[in-house]
């Protein structure tokens, strides 16, 4: 397999990782700190036979994706919180009408313009719950340069095999950090295509959709010349046809969390550290676990029992993995560019009584290991938070 | 020869449009359109937003995309230009087409993406009880304007031919061959095409405009038009109030895949390589 070895920032990996996964059609808006995704896309996507297309705002790219989607292309876009805000109309259209794409969010501070060049991790509920309606989603956060080239194809993956957008929540930190990465062709069984009907399902028989279970039925492209489609945001039966009664609803809304939620196993990745003796366990997800990682190694260093857990998915949050922390060590520590949204996730799976307290910090500087440091000892000192 | 029946699903009739309502005739003439052309139906994408005209692809067996208010364009640009060799209708009210979705016309004109516009315009909001559009004429009384409009409509013709739109069309459901007519020349232009169908609203703009049922309201609709060729040797003040039909607009230019295409080609053949970032 050929890999190259290069000296790049988050950004630029996560193109080489969509196109990597392949990815030909590309339709944004420019935003800080996202912008080298689109430019470089711009400059990549023509290369390979692909398509990238500046849209007039948020709203239309996202629409764009979808229907480049339908058209048998795997689609993307890169944004930040604002942009995102304006994509959440779009993006329940292709949860409902169960159509792939991959939506990278650039993180940066908040609500509004914000700071805009300046990084945060406050878009954590803006991604679990930015559409209206019941529905669950899938995102994932890189916490390297490598693991935006690696989880940006993960994305591209997941988005097929359950038919459904997927983000890549990155941030402002790690889109332009620069690392030495490994940027590589896939081979084959690392790239999860389109599912296409049965050879022996003729175009009377198929059916785009399925609520009888909890994986999404095949989808052939708009142009295939066997089977035609139909896909809508309006709630529909097996054939994508209008049918908005209350049985209907009420399963096609089920299966639309079901398909995620009893697929967690399936979808949830993490990194521990020492989790096998460990006393304190620092959680975390993106920039924020670079910090946390130093402050580790600096008492780890001192003897101290601490280990680590890094959600790569965020949602659906990996449930199994949090709680067999929560339920082995004393401590928690949740450090995060934000006001603690994460940590109210892991307290909802805090059974155990384990001590979960936040570090926080949202004035567009990092948090530094000392900082979490501080707070760890604070809750060594203190009782019951 | 192909019958416009072969792309309708008769299944799901009767439709569910107001008696009088001028939808039906343009649903028809769309069928019609691809039957003159002898398409074959898994080479057509419709996409169609939310609205009264946004229903039309229930009644179509074709491939279809019903999406979100306004939005028909920007996802049938991502069809158009995913898979050129698709014909690419879209089908939208003045809703849709000229309010909410009114930037995504004119970037779309502009962008001269390859697919064909059809604006069903009935000068309201017919699906949510009658509200004004950005099409309703000044001085109509609607749901929202109880004592008279006061913002003046959008001329959707001019606005797309000042986008650049290379195809602009206008016509009525009082001339259904018109409209088939017309939506098969739009379609055969390599690039975007926009055929804006002057509808009637019985039920709301009609019943609050006094104009009457849906067949005296169609009649004085007919009344108003002026065939363009007529209407070159019309002053201004002739033409006040009146809605000029026919081909408004028909002036070829490359569309947007086709310039794109080139730059695929041309760096398929250069030498060397991927650019560092």
């Amino acid at each position: 397999m050929r890999g190259e070895k290069r000296f790049i920032e988050g950004n630029i990996a996560i193109v080489e990782g969509a196109i990597a996964a392949g990815a030909r059609f590309y339709a944004g808006y420019p935003i800080s700190p996202s912008s080298e995704i689109a430019e470089y896309s711009a400059r990549l996507l023509p290369r390979v036979g692909g398509l990238y297309i500046q849209m007039e705002d948020e709203i239309s790219s996202m629409a764009a994706l979808l229907g480049a989607s339908v058209a048998g292309k795997k689609a993307y876009t890169a944004t930040s919180g604002p942009g995102v805000s304006l994509m959440q109309e779009n993006l329940g259209l292709g949860i409902m009408s169960e159509i792939p794409a991959v939506i990278i969010d650039v993180q940066r501070s908040g609500p509004s313009t914000g700071a805009a060049t300046k990084p945060a991790q406050g878009d954590l509920m803006q991604a679990r719950w930015g559409a209206h309606g019941d529905h669950s989603i899938i995102a994932l956060s890189p916490a390297s340069v490598q693991e935006c080239f690696d989880l940006t194809v993960c994305a591209f993956n997941l988005a097929e095999k359950y038919r459904t957008p997927v983000y890549l929540l990155a941030d402002e930190t790690i889109g332009h950090l620069r690392e030495t990465v490994t940027i590589r062709e896939l081979e084959p069984d690392e790239i999860v295509s389109r599912k296409q009907p049965a050879e022996d399902v003729g175009p009377e028989d198929f059916r785009p959709y399925r609520y009888d279970g909890i994986m999404p039925e095949a989808m052939p492209p708009f142009g295939s010349d066997r089977y035609l489609s139909r896909t809508t945001g309006s709630t529909h039966d097996e054939k994508g046809e209008f049918r908005p009664v209350p049985e209907n609803i009420h399963r096609v809304t089920h299966y639309l969390t079901d398909k995620i939620e009893k697929n967690a196993e399936d979808i949830c990745m993490t990194k521990g550290w020492y989790l096998d003796d460990a006393e304190t366990a620092f959680i975390t997800w993106g920039c924020a676990t670079r910090s946390a990682l130093g402050a580790m190694e600096q008492l780890r260093a001192r003897g101290e029992k601490v280990g680590m857990l890094q959600l790569q998915t965020v949602w659906p949050m990996p449930e199994k993995e949090i709680r067999s922390v929560l339920s082995s060590v004393k401590t928690v520590v949740v450090p995060e560019l934000n006001l603690g949204q994460a940590a109210g996730e892991i307290r909802k799976f805090n059974d155990y009584g384990c001590k979960v307290v936040q570090a926080n910090r949202v004035d567009g500087i990092l948090i530094s290991p000392e900082q979490i440091i501080r707070v760890w000892k604070e809750a060594e000192q203190h009782g019951e938070l | 020869m192909a019958n416009y029946k072969d792309y309708m699903l008769f299944e799901k009739l009767p439709h569910t449009w107001c008696a009088g309502c001028g939808h039906g005739i343009i649903l028809q003439a769309i069928a019609d359109a691809f039957a003159m052309q002898g398409l074959d139906k898994h080479d057509i994408a419709l996409v169609s937003g939310i609205g009264c005209f946004g229903r039309v692809d229930d009644y179509l067996d074709i491939n279809c995309m019903h999406v979100t208010h306004g939005r028909a364009l920007p996802a049938a640009t991502g069809i158009a230009l995913a898979n050129p060799e698709l014909h690419v209708l879209v089908t939208m009210g003045d809703g849709d087409g000229a309010t909410i979705g009114g930037n995504h016309l004119i970037h779309c004109a502009r962008r001269n993406i390859n697919l064909t516009a059809v604006i069903a315009n009935n000068y309201n909001y017919g699906q949510t009880g009658g509200q004004y559009s950005g099409t309703t004429p000044a001085g109509s009384i609607t749901a929202t304007s109880p004592y008279g409009h006061v913002e003046p409509g959008f001329d959707i013709c001019k606005l797309a031919e000042a986008a650049g739109a290379p195809f602009v069309a206008r016509t009525t459901p009082y001339n259904p061959m018109q409209i088939r007519n017309l939506i098969k020349r739009g379609m055969q232009t390599r690039g975007f095409a926009l055929i804006e169908v002057m509808d009637t609203c019985p039920t709301h703009y009609g019943r609050l405009n006094k104009f009457g049922d849906a067949g005296p309201m169609l009649e004085k609709l007919n009344n108003m038009t002026v065939p363009v060729e007529k209407a070159s040797s019309m002053s201004g003040e002739e033409l006040e109030g009146r809605i000029v039909t026919g081909v408004l607009t028909d002036r070829p230019r490359e569309d947007y895949y086709t310039r794109y295409k080139r730059i695929i080609d041309r760096l398929s053949t250069e030498k060397g390589s991927v650019p560092s970032a």
